[in-house]
């Protein structure tokens, strides 16, 4: 990155209008919004690794020697509640979602700035009550808060974690709404639906999850809570309730939310992949039209969860059948990304990859997935450890991955500094090593019949065990040395300039920090998204300032 | 500790080879695409990096390879589907006559019975080459009924029967495990199958043992006084049980239902729940007086009645209504197919017939 402009850092940017923690806890701009959300759940991050690698330790010796059994069952709860509601369902929609969204629209902020902070500020009021159950008593019930163990036979607090993850669930629901109404109503003169990145197309699919979903789960879960206060029998079998009316209802919620969880990210990998191959992205409208229809299908595939739940053969077996058609999309999404490579000019920052680890990680996360799809399998590796490789797969293979990459990526335009790319491409290689060893084994581990959430196993898994613990260490160096070096580059990297990577999209075209209202003059867009055969043209827009600059005051 | 490192389960049951037949199948094909598309990425890396490819070729895409690529992975889903639907039909249709087992789990233990009268904790000895079929139920929280060389599993709930069944080929010992997390010692919820030869089998189940499972059902049908309503001469002012089970009945309400393990259980706990045709609705609830363990005695005892195997309930002082509405009686009922181990007694307390 030789061509770093120094001229843009005496410009007024939304990181130095204003200074004091008042202006950061009063503001409404949507990217110091995101910013308080990416401290908030990098910390959430941090404790619910803490709480997987107290996991990996006890699993390392057959015997439940580590911590009590009670501890462990603690521990696998809260590391999957605090993973789930307090890191990935927000970590890119309520991250980059809330940081880039407005930009690549050509906006100015959301189109509600202040029911953005309030999601802000509901996100973590729910956060208190979870961390306040689990220093009061913890939580016991695994993240999926099964009845009748939930709302009658836990000792542990579970209506503080209820009550957290139902007010967690509006500030999901806010967000959603939000992006939604400014991708329809906010988008710069010109910017039609086709021009939009697929980043905006992934967000707007997943709102629309979040705004028909999340109810659903805030609903079910304050019904726990007055289930285990009044005893209402609406899902314990002794007070004349439903159990398997409970699991019905979460996982309606809790299925699309796995979608919620990794959409936004392929968002991100198309806008990673796009630049870094110097392409448009291959079949553009399939991977925009396949997010919204993984959206829809994402809601007819719940019962997947319950095959031997009780539930009748033939829900079973129509359940199965949608769930396979739920793989086409997510399918037609990977060959899209690996055909935009196809005589691409291809060059390998730490974004890419990142984005190269996580096609080859969803790949397998998605066809393990259809393992789990066919039923006749799925009675046999349900509930055991192939389904926990199956989903790390996808929401640490897939989500954080892309996360990673996303971070990576905008980092420069959210902090105007460059990280160290030697050090991110070292972390990356743990990442990806680290991920594999400790992930890789589950899904012999599961298939030889180890049920999940086991404190102790018989001997005969340990091996496979220790290889998992062996690589979720090298996966915790890989994921802490870039809380050190993104912290570092504030002080002391390289300024990026405004563009660093000559990348497209309109987010690239204002000054890196951007200013607090984005653009001095509204942009007009008259190309598509991912015009990387304009940018890189000789003669064409100049090489290290942001492209298309008619209509937007840059810096310098 | 290198000793310990099996890779794949063992097989000990007729469905395992099915299961695994699939599961190579999608490993195949797992390995396949995620081959192809790693080796993909990795050659347009290569061969399209920027040093060998300074300008890139924007190529806005194929409606032919969209229509292919969608396609051809739908059409390898569709097949995984019919296969799978057609495994899982096999695992979920226990074949008739199978021998039953009752289950009750709890926090945290696995008890068994068998109608031979053995019962079991954490522990369930079955023939090898026989059919079973297990019956299912807790009386806490929901557990997993889970034995991975069976390929096997059902999730066991409080409130209902749940089903499932296998055919153990293969002597020996194997993992027992409970596969929805249920509390503190849901890891300690384990126990063994002990798959045996079936002669020995006859001989472990006939021994020592102190009445059927159906003649303990027996003791609490008089005990409980269900004989003063439910009696053996259509004179009861509850349905007569002789020969109901299995067999379709007509409601009060039009509807028709089958005489299955789960109705009995129903009747019993929450006999509102659906009233037999012709009678009142006049039966106290039985829900927090009987055991799971009595309600599967008595649920055994209603299926033994009529098939000649059970004593009648004895007729007690006058007539009253009508006669069982049910439909004409056909041949087998859900009898056991192996008679010779589930031979009650006269009387209801002695040594079943078989023993040595």
């Amino acid at each position: 990155m030789e061509t770093i402009s120094h001229t843009s850092q005496a410009k007024t940017n939304y990181l130095n209008a204003d200074y004091g923690l008042k202006s950061w806890l009063l503001t409404t701009d949507h990217k110091r919004i995101g910013i308080l959300y990416l401290i908030s759940i990098s910390v959430f991050f941090v404790l619910g690794g803490f709480f997987a690698m107290l996991i990996r330790l006890e699993l390392l010796t057959p015997a439940g020697d580590l911590v009590l059994a009670d501890t462990y069952n603690k521990l696998f709860t809260m590391h999957g509640v605090v993973m789930i509601f307090l890191f990935l369902i927000p970590a890119i929609p309520s991250v980059f979602g809330n940081f880039l969204v407005p930009m690549m629209v050509g906006a100015k902020d959301l189109a509600f700035p202040k029911l953005n902070l309030l999601s802000w500020y509901l996100f973590m009021i729910g956060a208190s009550f979870i961390m306040y159950s689990v220093i009061t008593g913890g939580l016991d019930t695994g993240w999926t808060f099964y009845t009748p163990y939930s709302t009658t036979y836990s000792n542990s607090n579970v209506v503080a974690a209820a009550l957290g993850v139902f007010i967690n669930g509006f500030s999901s629901i806010f967000t959603g709404l939000n992006i939604i109404v400014t991708v329809h109503r906010m988008r710069a003169p010109g910017l039609t639906w086709q021009r939009l990145p697929l980043f905006i197309w992934a967000h707007y699919a997943t709102s629309v999850i979040m705004v028909l979903g999340t109810p659903v789960l805030a609903v079910t879960i304050v019904l726990v809570a007055l289930e285990r206060l009044f005893h209402f029998g609406i899902f314990d079998a002794r007070y004349g309730g439903d159990p398997l009316l409970f699991q019905h209802l979460f996982w309606f919620y809790s299925h699309p939310a796995v979608y919620i969880m990794i959409l936004p990210a392929m968002g991100v990998i198309s806008e990673v992949l796009a630049c870094f191959s110097r392409k448009r992205i291959f079949g553009y409208s399939f991977v925009a039209m396949s997010s919204i229809a993984i959206a829809v299908l994402g809601f007819l595939v719940w019962a997947h969860h319950m095959y031997v739940a009780g539930i009748s053969t033939y829900a079973a077996i129509i359940f199965s059948l949608l769930t396979f058609f739920v793989a086409i999309p997510s399918a037609v999404k990977v060959f899209n990304w690996t055909a935009t490579l196809y005589k691409g000019s291809i060059t390998f920052e730490t974004p890419m990859l990142y984005v190269f680890a996580f096609i080859g990680l969803f790949t397998i996360g998605g066809l393990t997935g259809v393992f789990l799809a066919a039923v006749g399998i799925d009675l046999h590796v349900t509930d055991t450890y192939f389904v926990v490789a199956h989903f790390h797969y996808v929401m640490v293979g897939g989500t954080v991955t892309a996360f990673l990459a996303a971070l990576h990526f905008w980092w420069p335009k959210m902090t105007g500094k460059m990280y160290p790319e030697g050090f991110s491409k070292l972390s990356a290689l743990f990442v990806f090593a680290g991920f594999n060893l400790t992930f890789f084994p589950q899904f012999l581990l599961g298939y030889l019949g180890m049920p999940r959430r086991y404190h102790a196993y018989p001997p005969e898994f340990q091996v496979l065990n220790v290889l998992s613990t062996a690589g979720a260490s090298i996966l915790a160096v890989g994921f802490l040395m870039p809380m050190l070096y993104f912290a570092w580059s504030l002080q002391y990297g390289k300024d990026a300039g405004d563009n660093p990577w000559k990348a497209a999209g309109l987010e690239w075209m204002t000054s890196s920090p951007p200013p607090t209202f984005n653009f001095d003059e509204t942009p007009t867009v008259t190309w598509e998204a991912y015009n990387y055969d304009e940018i890189d043209a000789p003669g064409g827009p100049a090489q290290d300032k942001p492209t298309h600059n008619k209509g937007v005051e840059v810096a310098g | 500790m290198w000793e310990h490192l099996p890779l794949f389960p063992a097989r000990a049951s007729t469905m395992a080879g099915h299961v695994d037949a699939l599961y190579f199948a999608l490993v195949a094909i797992a390995a396949f695409f995620t081959f192809l598309v790693s080796a993909l990425i990795l050659f347009f890396a290569i061969r399209y990096r920027k040093g060998r490819n300074p300008h890139a070729t924007q190529i806005h895409g194929s409606t032919a390879l969209e229509l292919l690529w969608t396609g051809i992975p739908l059409a390898i889903v569709m097949m995984i589907f019919v296969w799978s639907s057609v495994i899982f039909f096999m695992q979920t249709r226990p074949p008739k006559g199978a021998m039953e087992v009752y289950l009750v789990g709890k926090q945290w233990m696995w008890k068994f019975q068998h109608t031979e009268g053995q019962r079991e904790i954490n522990a369930l000895h079955v023939p090898a080459g026989r059919d079973v079929r297990m019956i299912m139920t807790s009386q806490d929280v929901i557990h997993s009924f889970y034995v991975p060389a069976f390929r096997i599993k059902a999730d066991v709930l409080p409130g209902r029967y749940t089903t499932t069944w296998f055919h153990a080929t293969t002597p020996g010992h194997y993992h027992l495990f409970c596969a929805e997390y249920c509390g503190t010692q849901h890891s300690g919820m384990i126990g063994e199958i002990v798959v045996m030869d079936p002669t020995e089998y006859d001989k472990w189940a006939a021994s020592g043992v102190d009445g059927s499972l159906a003649s303990a059902g027996e003791k609490s049908f008089q005990h409980y006084g269900c004989t003063m309503c439910h009696r053996a001469d259509n004179a009861g002012r509850g349905p007569n049980l002789t020969g109901a089970f299995g067999h379709t009945v007509l409601l009060d309400d039009g509807r028709t239902v089958t005489a299955d393990e789960s109705y009995i259980r129903e009747s019993i706990l929450n006999p509102g729940a659906k009233i037999v045709s012709g009678f009142k609705n006049i039966m106290p609830t039985f829900e927090g007086q009987l055991s799971e363990e009595e309600v599967i005695g008595l649920v055994a005892y209603i299926k033994a009645l009529g098939n000649g195997t059970a004593n009648l309930p004895l007729p007690v002082s006058e007539p009253n209504s009508g006669a069982y509405p049910v439909a004409p009686k056909q041949e087998g009922s859900a009898a056991k197919s192996d008679k010779t181990t589930t031979t009650p007694e006269k009387g209801g307390a002695a040594q079943p017939a078989a023993k040595p």
